[in-house]
């Protein structure tokens, strides 16, 4: 090594690194905070327009705070109406929190839904993204039905050996549907 | 070692996952499937690549007793590069490998190889060695993901040959599967490099 370890060469070589490192990264961070901003948004707008009826213009997003917790909302309309509500909702599965997106129709029924994210076991648990299950909740009329796995009484056959995720699923959407609730109600109040 | 024999030492003879053993964390947990294998392996070569010219390019400067600090800052910062350009170019796959890109900073691979190799070579040298291993890498994470997606999930490369509602064998998606397989892949590898070798 043609670079002595002293005390003054040491400091100055470790921050000379950092300095050019950070200066880089601050470009490449400039560079690709809009791409970034767009991917994400066209994330949320791709799993809201999954979820819901047809609509016009872009989702307007909200938010409301259900039995202290908070939840994020966004409603869509057509015509000026609103046609449509995606909630977002989760529950703790078997290993990690579910994360579900939920389509509310303005008629109280549950449209679809999309997992936005879930850490459940493959090959188990993780089969609740699959329509075999999911679909079940689709056009699902929570006043008809309950939203509770057969083995608790309610109208959602369970995946196999998977009944924590599936009850999970349950919660997330039952949270959707009394955030749907809470947002009616005040539409009305006011 | 001509620049060519550079390249190809990091396929086979110094294979980082089947002869040195090297990076196993990723290794294991990313292969479920051979695109996610893939994705990681380039992942890696794109940081390994750069790191090693850079450190090479660099090494001359940096004082003995402080160049772990300096070279770790330098992967740092190319990882932290990758993670921005896949947030915004491809997100999909920054979702599925997710923990694991920062997670490349403290590859040993990395910092074995500009220990071992970029801080007494040339810049182009280093190139060399970082694309072999990367590839390397990258051939041998493939591998190892084809296999567990065949067994596992029944498809290759996303496309399934099984019907859709029936599973694979579970047990190589999960992480026991992972195990199994990269040993019987590290004895099959060792047989046919053994021949080669005689």
């Amino acid at each position: 090594m043609a670079i002595q370890s002293s005390f003054k060469n040491m400091v100055l070589c470790l921050f000379s690194v950092c300095l050019i490192c950070s200066a880089l990264l601050a470009v490449v961070y400039a560079v690709t905070k809009e791409p970034i901003e767009i991917a994400t948004q066209n994330k949320t707008t791709n799993s809201i327009a999954a979820v819901v009826p047809a609509f016009d213009g872009v989702p307007v997003k909200d938010s409301i705070t259900v039995s202290d917790k908070q939840y994020m909302y966004y409603v869509v309309s057509k015509d000026g109406k609103p046609v449509g509500y995606a909630i977002e909702s989760s529950a703790v599965g078997f290993s990690g929190p579910v994360n579900v997106m939920v389509g509310m129709t303005a008629e109280g029924v549950v449209y679809n839904t999309k997992v936005l994210s879930q850490s459940e076991t493959p090959g188990l648990g993780a089969k609740c993204v699959k329509p075999q299950f999911a679909d079940q909740f689709k056009e699902f009329d929570p006043a008809v039905k309950t939203l509770k796995v057969e083995k608790d009484g309610g109208d959602i056959t369970a995946i196999t050996a998977s009944t924590i995720t599936s009850r999970a699923f349950c919660v997330a959407v039952q949270t959707a549907v009394d955030v749907y609730k809470a947002i009616s109600e005040n539409v009305q109040s006011k | 070692m001509g620049k060519f024999q550079l390249i190809t030492k990091g396929l086979v003879k110094e294979n980082p996952t089947f002869v040195l053993l090297l990076g196993m964390c990723p290794t294991l947990a990313t292969t479920t499937s051979a695109i996610n294998g893939m994705s990681m392996g380039l992942a890696t070569l794109f940081v390994l690549v750069l790191s090693n010219m850079a450190i090479a390019a660099v090494a001359k400067v940096i004082p003995d007793k402080v160049r772990i600090p300096a070279y770790i800052v330098i992967i740092a910062t190319f990882v932290t590069v990758l993670q921005f350009l896949m947030q915004a170019f491809t997100p999909a796959i920054y979702e599925t490998l997710g923990l694991f890109i920062p997670l490349i900073v403290v590859n040993c691979i990395v910092l074995g190889r500009a220990e071992a190799f970029a801080n007494k070579n040339t810049v182009m040298d280093s190139a060399c060695d970082g694309l072999g291993i990367g590839l390397g890498f990258t051939m041998s994470l493939t591998i190892l993901g084809l296999v567990r997606e065949i067994l596992g999930s029944g498809s290759i490369f996303d496309w399934k040959f099984i019907p859709d509602d029936s599973d694979g064998i579970l047990a190589f998606v999960l992480a026991p599967g992972a195990f199994m397989v990269l040993a019987y892949l590290i004895v099959l590898f060792k047989k046919v490099t053994a021949k080669k070798g005689e």
